[in-house]
C-alpha cells in the first residue's frame, strides 16, 4: 500500500519493541461485541490508474462551465477568471499540507500571507481590519449577526429580503438555536433602502406577531441588534448604504453589509458608508466554483470591535532579537482557550482559500481588480441591452447617444420581450422578467448550451417569470449575443 | 544551529511598483459605458499591490520555504491526524468537470457531483455505523454545532426543549465542544476523567438528570484511550433522556475496527481533513460530514442528498418557506447514474418535504471539492485497505510510546490508540523546562512539535499522533531527537529555553502582538509639509 510504508519486518520489530505479539492485541480495550465482524460493505480498492478513470468518468457526468456551458449563473458564486499562479501557489505542499499555525516559528510563510490577506480584505471593504477568514458567505453573515447580538445584547436581528436567500436560511438556522429572532425587511422595486422608507419598514415588522398589537414603532427598531443588507444585493441592485446607515442609526442597531469583493474594487466601499461589520463570499477572488465549496468567508470590522471578532487574527510582532515575525493574536477570544465563553466555536477556517484570494489580489493588483470590475459592468450593461431588445439588436455594439445606458422598463414593448424587472443601478447581475415561466426558459436555453441564470420563482413570490442573470468579465460580446439570439428563438 | 538563509521576508505591498500587473486579465470587447449612469459612486483609491507575475511567484514560493507541512516533514500533532495527503486527490479534484461546476446549475447537469457526495455519504455511513449522513457542514466544529442544533430540535419535538438546557462535556474535551454547546444556548457541565483514563462513571451519574440534553464524548478520548465503558455510558445517558454525540476527531483509530454507531452514539461529526486525507491547508478548509441515527434523520440540515430505496434523492427544507410542499418527480431528461456500491441505475428526485429540518447550515452543498478528494481516497483504500489505517496508526502510536516510556512516561500506563499522551512533569519539576521548551527545541531537530498542553488534565503534556503513513525510520529519528532533548533538559536546559534558533525567527513576543495590535498593512502617509 503506497500510503502505508510498513514492511513485514517493520511490523515484527515494532511489535517486539511494544511487547505484544500482534497488532490485534493493541485493540484489547475494545469490547468484542463492538468489533466490526468481517469486511465493511464498501467498494473494493482501485489502483491509481483505474481510480483516475473512475473519477474522470464521474466528472464527465457534470456539465462544466469551461467547455459545455456558457455561464450566466451567479447568485453568490461567479465564473471569474483565475490566474494560473493561484493554483501553482496553493498546490505547494508547504502550504497545502500545513496545519493551523500554532507553532509560529515553523509557519512564518503562512502567517505572513494571512497578514497580507487581512490587509487586502480590510482595504477592499474600506474597514479597519479583517480576520483570517470564516467558512463561507452564509456563515459569515450568521457570525456577524451573532457578534452584533453579543455587542448590543439585543435578541433580534433584521435582514433585508434582498439578501441571498441561502444566507438568510443559514442566519435563521444559527439564530433559532440561540432564540435570536430574525425579522425580514421587505424589498421594494428590488431595493431595501434608498426609498426613504427604511424606518417604516423596520417599524412594520409587527407581522412577526412578537411585538403585539399597538406596540409603539420604536420597540421594533430599538430591539434590533443589527440591520443586514447586501451590496450589491441578491438582485444585483446597488443598495443605498447611506440610507441603510441612517436606518440602522435610528434603530440604534449596527449596520452589517454583505459585500461582493469584486464590486468593492470599483464602488465606494461599505466602510466609507460607516458599516460596522462587512462580510462576504470570497469565492470570486480566485477560487474555483467547485459546486460551491470550498468557499471563503470574509469578515471585516472596526477596531473598536476587535475583541468580539470570531475566528483567527494574525498580528505582526518581534522575536527576542527584534526580528519581525507574525503570530496568531487576541487568542483569548478563541474556543481552545476560552471554551464556552469564546466569541465563536470556529476552529478550522478556510486558510488555503484565503491564500488563493491573496495570490489572486496580488496577481490582479490595483489595476487588474479595477479592470475586472469595469469589464463586469460593461458586459452587464451590454447584456441588459441585448436581452431586453431582442427585436432590435442591430447596432448594439455601438453606444447610442440617444438611448439611456440602462434600458428601463418599456411600457410599449410587446409582451414577449423580456424586461428589466427593477429600476435600480446594478453591478454584475440583474433580474430579467420574461413573458413566460423562467424555469421553462432556463431549461430550453440549457439545451442550447447556455446556463441562463437562476429562476427566482422558488425564492420570491410573484417572480415566477424572473431570471437572475450574472455577467462577469469572462463573458464575451459573442457569448452575450448568442444568449440573446437563443432567447429570441425560445420566446418566439 | 544556523538560521535558515532565506531572503528577509518583506510584505508584498513593499514590492509594489506603480504600473505592474501579475496576470493577463481577460480582454473586454463590449462597449464603453457612461459610469455615472451605469453604477453608483465609485471609490477613490484602492491600495492593492502592483507586481509582475514572477514577483508574486517568487514572493509566495519563498514564503512557502519558511513554512512546514506534511510534505516537508514529520508532523505528529495530536488530535489532528496529520497524515500524507495523496497527490491523486489533487489531480481528481482539479478536473474541469468538478472545478467548473456552479452549485446552482440544474441538477441534471451536476449528476457527477451528486453521485460523489452520495457515495462518500454511503461509505462513511458504513464506516461509522450511522443511518444517514450529510456533507453540508464544512468543518469539524461546524459539524458539532450542526449535531447539537439537531439534538436541540429533537428535544423540542419531544416537548422537552425547555427543560433540557445542559450539555455534559468531559474535562478532557476539545475546546470546540463547549464553544459549540454555547452556540446552541446550552450551559456546560464538566464530567471528570478517572485515574484509568476512562470517563468517571460516578461523576457522569451525578450530573445526569432531566435537564441534560446531551453528552459530548470523544472516542477514543483525547488521552488517546478507547473509552472502554462507552456502551454503558450511552445507556446511562439515554436512560436519563439525553443524546450522545461522538466527536470524531479521533476516528483514525477506529476505521474498520469498531463503529461509533454500534457503540451507542446518536450522532457524530467526522473531520474528513483528518481521517480521510483532504488537505488541512494551513488551517482549512476542513470538511465536517455528520452521521446520525434514524431518530435524528428528520432534523438533518437541508438539502439532503441520499439514496431512498432505489434512487438518490435531494431533499430540502424549503417546505418551511414554501407552504405548498410538493414532490417533484424526476423528469425524463434526468440522466440516471450508477453507484459503485450497488451497480444499478438511479435517478434524482427533489423533495420539498422536510418540515423538521434545522435548516441550511452552509451556503450550498458543503465542501464539494473536498468530497471528491475524500471519495478518491476512500476508493484508493477500499474494503481491505480501510482497516489498515487504524491498525497501523495504532501500531505507530504504541511504538512511539514504547520507545519513549523510559524517558517520558505516558499519562496512563495502557496501550494507547492512534496517539500517545506523555507527561513531562518530571522535567519541569527537576530541571525547570516545560513542554513548550521541549516543543521548541524539537524544531531545531527538524521536527514539527507534537500538540502540547492538551488535554488540559495532563500536566506538561505532549500529545503525539504519528498516523499510519509514517515509516519506522521516521519514528525512530523522532524518538532519538526527543530522547536527545531529554538529555539536554538535564545538562543544558538553556538550549531548550532559547529554542528554536534554527528558523527565520525565534520565539515571538505574543504580549507585544496583543498590546501593540498590528493586524494590517497600511500605506505610509505622505510626510507632512513643514
Amino acid at each position: 500500500m503506497a500510503y502505508i510504508p510498513h514492511t513485514d519486518e517493520d511490523r515484527r520489530e515494532m511489535l517486539a519493541t511494544i511487547g505484544v505479539a500482534s497488532i490485534e492485541e493493541l485493540f484489547g480495550d475494545i469490547p468484542a461485541d463492538l468489533r466490526v465482524k468481517g469486511d465493511l460493505a464498501v467498494p473494493e480498492a482501485l489502483d491509481e490508474h483505474r481510480l483516475l478513470g473512475r473519477l474522470f468518468e464521474l466528472s464527465r457526468r457534470n456539465k462544466n462551465c469551461l467547455t459545455d456551458l456558457v455561464c450566466f449563473l451567479g447568485a453568490g458564486i461567479y465564473d471569474r477568471y483565475i490566474p494560473a499562479s493561484v493554483g501553482a501557489i496553493i498546490s505547494r505542499g508547504e502550504f497545502l499540507t500545513a496545519y493551523t499555525p500554532y507553532q509560529p516559528e515553523l509557519s512564518q510563510g503562512y502567517l505572513q500571507t494571512i497578514y497580507e490577506f487581512q490587509s487586502m480584505v480590510a482595504e477592499l471593504y474600506g474597514m479597519d481590519l479583517a480576520n483570517a477568514s470564516l467558512y463561507d458567505g452564509a456563515t459569515a453573515v450568521a457570525e456577524a449577526a451573532l457578534m452584533a447580538h453579543a455587542i448590543t445584547e439585543r435578541a433580534k436581528v433584521a435582514v433585508s429580503e434582498a439578501v441571498h436567500p441561502h444566507y438568510r436560511e443559514v442566519l435563521k438556522t444559527y439564530c433559532r438555536a440561540l432564540a435570536v429572532e430574525v425579522v425580514e425587511l421587505p424589498e421594494s422595486e428590488g431595493k431595501t433602502f434608498g426609498l426613504r422608507r427604511a424606518s417604516a419598514a423596520l417599524a412594520s415588522e409587527d407581522r412577526t406577531g412578537e411585538s403585539g398589537a399597538g406596540a409603539p414603532q420604536s420597540i421594533g427598531m430599538q430591539n434590533c441588534a443589527c440591520v443586514i443588507v447586501q451590496y450589491p444585493n441578491f438582485f444585483g441592485v446597488i443598495e443605498d448604504l447611506a440610507e441603510a446607515r441612517r436606518a440602522a442609526d435610528e434603530a440604534g442597531a449596527l449596520l452589517v453589509v454583505v459585500a461582493d469583493p469584486t464590486a468593492c474594487a470599483l464602488l465606494k466601499p461599505p466602510g466609507e458608508f460607516g458599516a460596522d461589520i462587512v462580510v462576504g463570499e470570497g469565492q470570486p477572488l480566485g477560487i474555483a466554483m467547485g459546486f460551491g465549496g470550498p468557499a471563503l468567508g470574509l469578515f471585516a470590522t472596526r477596531t473598536e470591535h476587535v475583541r468580539r471578532i470570531p475566528g483567527r487574527i494574525v498580528g505582526r510582532t518581534q522575536d527576542r532579537e527584534g526580528r519581525t515575525g507574525y503570530v496568531m493574536t487576541l487568542r483569548t477570544r478563541e474556543q481552545d482557550i476560552r471554551r464556552e465563553k469564546a466569541t465563536s466555536n470556529i476552529c478550522t477556517n478556510e486558510a488555503l482559500m484565503a491564500l488563493a484570494a491573496t495570490v489572486y489580489l496580488c496577481a490582479l493588483g490595483k489595476n487588474g481588480m479595477r479592470q475586472v470590475a469595469e469589464s463586469t459592468v460593461r458586459n452587464t450593461q451590454y447584456a441588459i441591452r441585448a436581452l431586453t431588445n431582442l427585436d432590435a439588436r442591430i447596432g448594439l455594439s455601438q453606444p447610442n447617444p440617444n438611448q439611456p445606458e440602462r434600458t428601463r422598463t418599456n411600457p410599449n414593448a410587446p409582451d414577449r420581450s423580456p424586461r428589466l424587472r427593477f429600476p435600480g443601478k446594478v453591478f454584475g447581475e440583474f433580474v430579467l422578467e420574461l413573458p413566460r415561466d423562467a424555469t421553462e426558459v432556463r431549461d430550453a436555453l440549457l439545451a442550447k448550451g447556455i446556463l441562463a441564470g437562476l429562476p427566482l420563482g422558488p425564492y420570491y413570490q410573484g417572480m415566477e417569470n424572473c431570471l437572475l442573470v450574472a455577467v462577469t468579465e469572462t463573458r464575451t460580446k459573442a457569448q452575450i449575443d448568442r444568449y440573446a439570439e437563443a432567447l429570441r428563438e425560445v420566446l418566439s | 544551529m544556523t538560521r535558515k538563509s532565506v531572503p528577509a521576508p518583506i510584505l508584498i505591498f513593499e514590492k509594489s511598483r506603480p504600473g505592474r500587473i501579475g496576470c493577463n486579465v481577460p480582454h473586454c470587447d463590449t462597449p464603453e459605458v457612461d459610469w455615472d449612469s451605469a453604477i453608483s459612486e465609485r471609490r477613490r483609491e484602492l491600495n492593492l499591490p502592483e507586481v509582475a507575475e514572477l514577483d508574486l511567484i517568487r514572493h509566495f514560493t519563498n514564503l512557502s520555504h519558511i513554512n512546514y507541512g506534511i510534505d516537508t516533514g514529520f508532523y505528529p500533532l495530536g488530535s489532528c491526524s496529520m497524515k500524507y495527503n495523496p497527490k491523486i486527490n489533487e489531480r481528481t479534484a482539479g478536473l474541469a468537470g468538478f472545478t467548473h461546476v456552479h452549485p446552482m446549475q440544474p441538477l441534471e447537469t451536476a449528476q457527477g457531483f451528486l453521485a460523489v457526495i452520495a457515495e462518500v455519504q454511503e461509505i462513511l455511513a458504513e464506516v461509522t455505523g450511522f443511518d444517514a449522513m450529510t456533507m453540508q457542514p464544512v468543518a469539524g466544529a461546524h459539524g458539532e454545532h450542526t449535531c447539537l442544533m439537531m439534538i436541540k430540535a429533537y428535544h423540542q419535538s419531544q416537548g422537552e426543549g425547555e427543560k433540557r438546557t445542559v450539555v455534559l462535556i468531559p474535562d478532557s474535551a476539545h475546546g470546540t465542544n463547549p464553544a459549540s454547546a454555547a452556540r446552541c444556548g446550552y450551559s456546560v457541565k464538566s464530567v471528570r476523567t478517572g485515574s484509568d483514563g476512562n470517563c468517571d462513571l460516578s461523576s457522569l451519574e451525578a450530573q445526569l438528570g432531566e435537564e441534560v440534553a446531551a453528552f459530548m464524548v470523544t472516542n477514543p478520548s483525547t488521552l488517546g484511550l478507547f473509552e472502554t465503558n462507552i456502551s454503558r455510558i450511552c445507556e446511562m445517558v439515554h436512560r436519563a433522556g439525553g443524546q450522545v454525540f461522538c466527536d470524531g476527531a479521533n476516528l483514525n483509530a477506529m476505521v474498520g475496527i469498531t463503529r461509533p454507531g454500534d457503540q451507542g452514539f446518536d450522532c457524530m461529526h467526522l473531520n474528513l481533513h483528518k481521517t480521510f486525507t483532504t488537505p488541512h491547508g494551513g488551517g482549512g478548509p476542513g470538511c465536517g460530514a455528520i452521521g446520525v441515527k434514524a431518530h435524528l434523520e428528520p432534523f438533518l440540515p437541508g438539502p439532503v442528498i441520499r439514496r431512498a430505496s432505489d434512487e438518490f434523492r435531494v431533499t430540502s427544507d424549503e417546505s418551511r418557506e414554501n407552504p405548498d410542499s410538493r414532490v417533484q418527480t424526476p423528469s425524463d431528461d434526468v440522466q440516471g447514474f450508477q453507484s459503485s456500491i450497488v451497480n444499478r441505475p438511479s435517478s434524482i428526485a427533489l423533495e420539498y418535504d422536510r418540515p423538521q429540518s434545522i435548516g441550511r447550515v452552509s451556503t450550498f452543498w458543503g465542501q464539494s471539492l473536498m468530497a471528491v478528494r475524500a471519495l478518491t481516497y476512500l476508493l484508493a483504500m477500499g474494503r481491505q485497505g480501510l482497516p489498515e489505517i487504524a491498525r497501523h496508526a495504532v501500531l505507530n502510536a504504541n511504538y512511539v510510546q514504547a520507545r519513549l516510556k523510559d524517558w517520558i512516561p505516558p499519562a496512563n500506563d495502557r496501550h494507547c490508540m492512534h496517539e500517545c499522551v506523555l507527561t513531562l512533569e518530571r522535567y519541569k519539576r527537576e530541571f525547570g523546562v516545560r513542554a513548550l521548551d521541549f516543543s521548541k527545541r524539537l524544531i531545531d531537530y527538524g521536527f514539527h512539535p507534537p500538540t502540547n498542553y492538551f488535554p488540559l488534565i495532563v500536566p506538561e503534556c505532549l500529545m503525539i499522533e504519528p498516523t499510519e503513513t509514517e515509516s519506522k525510520e521516521t519514528l525512530d529519528a523522532f524518538c532519538y531527537a526527543l530522547i536527545a532533548v531529554c538529555g539536554e533538559a538535564k545538562d543544558a536546559p538553556e538550549l531548550l529555553h532559547d529554542a528554536p534558533t534554527s528558523q527565520v525567527v525565534g520565539r515571538l513576543d505574543e504580549t507585544k502582538a496583543v498590546k501593540e495590535l498590528d493586524v494590517r498593512w497600511r500605506p505610509a502617509r505622505e510626510p507632512a509639509l513643514t
